[in-house]
């Protein structure tokens, strides 16, 4: 076992010129998604990226406690990133730990950028992201999920979020890591922005970039993003289209 | 958000809409870093306290012996933890690290980590036993920017560790074997955005009136970023950022070093 893992580290991650899952520099994984897949919550939806499965659900505006803690002035915005204990290989312990913690408080200071709170004071409004199957940049997928959801939700947004992932495999910048690309490659640099506007709402990196490799990277991240930015918007507004159809009937 | 921190938050913003900060420094100029090395010497292999303006932590390091991770099995292990006290601000409440702390942690840790500035292979010892480093943040005074205190006493602490004698799988405390394998000194540098201004280094009156903010930690290059907060950049504020990190990060690694 030790032998193979071993093996894996100096795996090459780029052969001729193509990824291990034969996709170019550039190129996205399958994506596909869907909203309004839930019954009880006010918004929602479903991703899928790669290998990633996402759900992310809306509850409120709704009374917000603690007491002391609302805020007269606007809603507070609070995300809740979950990973299924059956998500990943090893196992993951239910319940929060120190990485789903630090998730859910930089994707709910993204959508709180973007969500007009103003219209909610006293409120409180959650959001829900269960990661149900993971390979790698679930937190851009989780962002991307969250987003719809609260779009389907009806709280009003000055803009979507759409994020992407970049990263360093063998030297070489690419678009939206893999699960084998993310653990031997040498950095990640997950971005969400504004794609209308083109403001950045998310930035992490961890590895190693030269000044000129970010440039390269982070315009890389963000031409993904807005790749995802349109299919966000086809998404709900197939929604609304197959809403009013609906009712017609 | 009282009434004195929102006059300050206004106080500040209005200030900086001339460019000015409220102690009168420049834009991309820290306050004053003293660094005491070695503080807890006694007790902790390695130790630093660290005065960033009023802003005062206290970072031990211990050394463990423990097993490896299943897929590095001859490297060392390290982990950091960030405490803020309750006797650090009133707003901050005893009990496990939240949010806030979790994330400074994770920061810190991830520019450490990730710049390979522990040598963690030279950290085996043998099979199934492996050195950990322990890296505790004791936040003391909230005077604002505990991230980058956090950061600057993490690898001055780390400079200052010795390596505990181990003979016949015990750790023989109080004596030691050569320092701690360290490779190089990264920097975390977090910059502040208030209004149309990118500043570092905020005190607590400026963190009142922060939008947003980005960390970015250096060596010779970048080993980590975070942006963190509600509120945006651009692309070129962003660019900004990264610019001045590397340039503030390489004045302050001679003052880390020196």
């Amino acid at each position: 076992m030790e032998e193979i893992k071993m093996a894996e580290k100096d795996m090459k991650l780029i052969v001729n010129g193509k990824r291990l899952d034969g996709r170019n520099f550039d190129e996205l994984r399958k994506i596909k998604m869907e909203v309004n897949v839930l019954e009880r919550t006010v918004g929602s939806a479903y991703v899928e990226w790669g290998n990633n499965k996402v759900l992310a659900g809306v509850h409120g505006p709704r009374e917000f406690h603690p007491k002391f803690l609302r805020d007269p002035t606007k809603a507070i915005l609070t995300c809740t990133y979950n990973m299924a204990a059956f998500s990943v290989e090893d196992r993951k312990r239910p319940g929060p730990d120190r990485r789903s913690v630090e998730i859910s408080k930089v994707i709910s200071d993204a959508l709180s950028s973007v969500a007009v709170l103003e219209k909610y004071p006293n409120t409180g409004i959650d959001v829900f992201v269960e990661v149900l199957q993971a390979d790698a940049g679930t937190r851009c997928v989780s962002i991307v999920a969250a987003s719809l959801a609260l779009a389907n939700s009806g709280v009003p947004m000055k803009d979507l979020v759409s994020a992407c992932a970049s990263g360093k495999i063998d030297g070489e910048i690419v678009v939206d890591l893999m699960k084998e690309e993310d653990n031997y490659g040498e950095c990640d640099l997950p971005v969400a922005i504004s794609p209308r506007k083109g403001d950045v709402l998310l930035l992490q990196m961890d590895g190693n970039l030269t000044r000129d490799e970010y440039t390269k990277a982070y315009n890389m991240a963000v031409d993904g993003s807005k790749k995802i930015y349109e299919m966000q918007k086809k998404t709900l507004l197939d929604s609304m289209v197959n809403f009013v159809e609906g009712e017609q009937k | 958000m009282n009434i004195e921190e929102y006059l300050r938050k206004d106080y500040v913003t209005s200030l900086m809409r001339e460019g000015r900060r409220i102690d009168n420094r420049k834009l991309d100029e820290f306050r004053e870093i003293k660094i005491e090395k070695g503080y807890s010497s006694e007790k902790a292999p390695g130790s630093a306290f660290i005065n960033l303006g009023d802003t005062k932590v206290l970072v031990g390091i211990s050394m463990g012996v423990g097993e490896p991770y299943p897929d590095r099995p001859t490297s060392g292990v390290m982990t950091t933890n960030v405490e803020l006290r309750p006797i650090a601000s009133p707003l901050f409440e005893s009990g496990p690290p939240r949010e806030k702390a979790i994330e400074i942690a994770r920061v810190v840790d991830r520019g450490i980590r990730e710049s390979g500035a522990i040598d963690l292979d030279k950290l085996y010892i043998e099979e199934d036993k492996v050195w950990i480093a322990f890296i505790d943040v004791h936040v003391l005074d909230d005077g604002g920017n505990i991230l980058d205190a956090a950061g600057i006493g993490a690898i001055s602490a780390l400079l200052d560790t010795r390596l505990p004698k181990y003979e016949d799988g015990v750790v023989i405390r109080g004596e030691w074997e050569g320092k701690l394998p360290i490779t190089c000194t990264p920097v975390p540098v977090t910059n502040v955005k208030i209004g149309s201004n990118l500043v570092v280094d905020p005190n607590l009156d400026e963190e009142y009136a922060r939008e947003t903010q980005l960390t970015v930690t250096t060596t010779d290059v970048i080993n980590a970023m975070q942006k963190s907060g509600i509120g945006v950049f651009s692309s070129e504020e962003v660019d900004e950022a990264i610019e001045t990190s590397f340039k503030k990060a390489k004045e302050i690694r001679e003052i880390i070093e020196g």
